[in-house]
């Protein structure tokens, strides 16, 4: 039985289920109270929750999003289940930490992750093709080293309690957010009154949400990265099936929610710089291809004992506390009184994705797998 | 005498892109080590998509494919 769901799940059918289902339950969430185009986010909720324990002070994004832990003890679930669940660790930690870091400002600078540039264009969000069109040019540029040679090393088997520190995270992450604890008057934590912060879905439909799909994707394997990544690297389209049906099911969806607004300007949590949108999906997209997976799969990753993928988490968090810190996340577009204020990035957000993408040719060139002797 | 890939602790694609590697090669039988379930099904995937007869044998720390021609 185990073994039969095992080759469902692998198959082209199992991704292609895993994606629609991302597809239905994203746009439910918006429904539900989530905000625009942003049924689901890893990079907008991992940024959230970094707001909600006071490491960046951004009033508009502070909330301990129940979806992030979803997804990772979902997956954990799954690789327990399934007999999967293998604590490791090893492979060059430090640069994952560091890829995840200039990957969230990259991310934030679009405003998005990989899932929500599909959800926003499934919502008709036309600036999310400037997004798409960077993450496949970024990920191209991630192949190009992969071909020379580019590898983090091998990771190697540990014990069994280092595979379980991001999903007893998770569970203390979980309990604040159940209990919303005041540690000190006017402190962490953090509840955004207004803006994207304040709009959320019920905590236990979010969770159920992210257990669902941190189920489903651990099986299948999803990630957004490797789709691009797998296409342009060996023309494999499996993973890309899943991603095409995220995107397919998720339009259907928002038509029939009447949640579907085509146009580029002032779209939800969005800005219509053109350049930049592209150019921080570029520095995400080669960012997620040097660490091996997108946000999403990095959280599933973690959930069943990757230790490194654990690390790239930590380090996208610390990357969303430098992107609101350092003023490089970008302002979305905003209409005051009939006016349109096009949004986009500060002079420093600039400066940050040159030297994240810098910081990524860098780990590119350098990073080879030493020959055992 | 089997070409051996050894892919153990290695992370996505690399499995596969060594296997590949040595696919192209065209030294019969590749025996090619892993220790996830993921790279066992990446591998099989891509073996089974070049015309290739994958047999699958657990080891002490994961699995061994063995790809032949069929």
């Amino acid at each position: 039985m185990r073994d039969r769901i095992t080759r469902f799940f692998s198959s082209r059918w199992g991704i292609i289920v895993t994606g629609a289902i991302i597809g239905i339950i994203a746009p439910l969430l918006q429904l539900l109270g989530n905000p625009k185009n942003m049924g689901i986010c890893v990079a907008c909720f991992e940024r959230d929750i970094v707001g909600s324990l006071g490491l960046h002070r951004n009033a508009a994004t502070q909330y301990l999003r129940p979806e992030i832990m979803g997804m990772v003890l979902g997956a954990t679930i799954a690789a327990l289940i399934f007999r999967e669940f293998r604590a490791r660790s090893g492979s060059a930690p430090l640069v994952r930490f560091i890829l995840g870091m200039v990957a969230m400002i990259g991310a934030l600078v679009f405003l998005g992750c990989p899932w929500r540039a599909l959800l926003r264009l499934a919502g008709g969000d036309l600036n999310a093709i400037l997004g798409i069109a960077g993450l496949v040019v970024g990920v191209g540029i991630g192949v190009a080293f992969l071909k020379s040679g580019y590898s983090l090393g091998r990771s190697n088997r540990t014990s069994p309690a280092a595979g379980w520190v991001m999903p007893v995270l998770m569970v203390v992450l979980l309990l604040l957010a159940v209990f919303r604890v005041s540690f000190v008057k006017d402190g962490a934590l953090f509840f955004s009154a207004s803006g994207p912060g304040s709009m959320a879905a019920p905590l236990l439909i979010s969770l159920a949400a992210g257990l669902i799909i941190g189920f489903l994707a651990q099986r299948s394997r999803f990630c957004t990265m490797g789709a691009l990544r797998d296409v342009i690297l060996m023309k494999d389209t499996h993973l890309l099936s899943g991603v095409g049906a995220l995107l397919v099911v998720a339009f259907v969806m928002n038509l029939l929610l009447g949640q579907f607004k085509l146009g580029f300007a002032a779209q939800p949590v969005a800005h219509s710089n053109h350049l930049w949108n592209f150019l921080g999906m570029v520095l995400a997209g080669l960012a997620f291809a040097l660490a091996g997976g997108c946000p999403g799969r990095q959280l599933f990753l973690a959930g069943e004992g990757d230790g490194d993928a654990g690390v790239f988490v930590l380090g996208m968090l610390a990357g969303a506390a430098v992107s609101h810190n350092f003023g490089l996340a970008a302002t979305p577009d905003s209409v005051t009184e009939g006016v349109l204020k096009v949004g986009g990035i500060s002079t420093w957000g600039m400066v940050a994705v040159f030297v994240g993408l810098a910081v990524c040719v860098v780990i590119g060139l350098t990073m080879r797998e030493r020959t055992a002797k | 005498m089997a070409v051996t890939v050894d892919a153990r602790g290695l992370s996505c694609p690399q499995p596969v892109i060594l296997a590949r590697k040595a696919i192209d090669v065209g030294k019969f039988p590749i025996e090619v080590l892993v220790d996830s379930v993921t790279s066992r099904e990446n591998v099989r995937r891509i073996a089974e998509k070049a015309g290739l007869e994958v047999d699958v044998q657990p080891t002490d720390d994961g699995f061994k494919l063995i790809l032949t021609r069929a």
